[in-house]
């Protein structure tokens, strides 16, 4: 079970450090806002994995109230995305 | 069933690896918009429930997350998608077929 | 646990450099977000989930939100 979970930590991570050099190279706005959207539900799948590791039922309200915010936030920058250059 | 839920959430794992590679290596916005959604939202609808079919009492709650993301992320990347079109980022130069001014021509006639 | 920990302060630390060299500030606020919610993670594993929750919550969305209506009131490259 110990080495299950340590194998699926590893490969989450090299997706967020693909995501995050996405993000650093990208040529324009639009490809950095989808590269922060992908990691973003990356990120909630990591956070209700990380709770299901440390046996605590209270953690998993931190992943549902990032996933509803987290909407919100690119919702915004998409509209100004669409806008405004 | 606890070997069903860790089989499952494997599952879910490799498909949010795939999305985040397909960030990386496809050449343009619009396929990377694509890649991201489709995977991202599988893999992590497949390893939330299998989390929930790992620990029986957290089925519901972690029900809740999954539809939710199920709905919002799709909406997300439908708006960064439409964003870019507006603001017209150039589609890569390997690219066939491109309908958009033509589509534009017939709603205006219509 | 010390190297989960390391991996994430290193890529942190990445994004908020970039944050601060980046010319067009939409991109910079992008790299902002993405800081933020590395720090969430971090609260996350240091058994503090109220303060990663606030985090979450004012990092993600509101801080997000609020510079983006900022910067449509003035202008969006820098010199």
């Amino acid at each position: 079970m110990n080495t299950i979970v340590i194998i699926f930590l590893a490969v989450i991570g090299a997706g967020i450090l693909l995501g995050v050099l996405r993000m650093l190279i990208g040529p324009t706005s639009s490809d950095r806002a989808v590269a922060v959207d992908t990691i973003t539900t990356t990120v909630v799948a990591l956070l209700v994995l990380l709770g299901f590791i440390f046996q605590r039922y209270v953690y998993l309200d931190v992943s549902l109230v990032y996933s509803v915010l987290s909407f919100v936030g690119l919702v915004a920058l998409a509209r100004f995305l669409e806008r405004g250059i | 069933m606890s070997i069903h839920g860790a089989i499952i959430t494997g599952i879910g794992i490799m498909f949010l690896f795939l999305g985040n590679l397909g960030i990386l290596r496809l050449p343009d916005v619009y396929n990377r918009v694509q890649a991201g959604t489709k995977c991202t939202t599988l893999g992590a609808f497949l390893t939330i429930i299998g989390v929930g079919i790992m620990q029986p009492g957290w089925f519901w709650k972690t029900l809740i997350i999954a539809v939710f993301i199920l709905v919002t992320n799709p909406i997300s990347s439908h708006a960064i998608a439409r964003a870019s079109l507006k603001a017209k980022v150039s589609l890569c130069d390997r690219s066939v077929v491109d309908k958009t001014e033509e589509f534009e021509r017939y709603r205006e006639k219509v | 646990m010390i190297f989960v920990v390391s991996f994430l302060v290193i890529m942190m630390l990445t994004a908020a450099i970039a944050a601060s060299i980046f010319k067009d500030l939409m991109n910079a606020v992008i790299a902002s977000c993405l800081v933020s919610l590395i720090a969430s993670i971090l609260f996350y594993l240091l058994q503090a989930p109220d303060v990663a929750m606030a985090e979450a919550a004012i990092g993600a969305a509101l801080a997000t939100a609020i510079f983006v209506i900022a910067i449509r009131r003035t202008k969006r490259y820098e010199e």
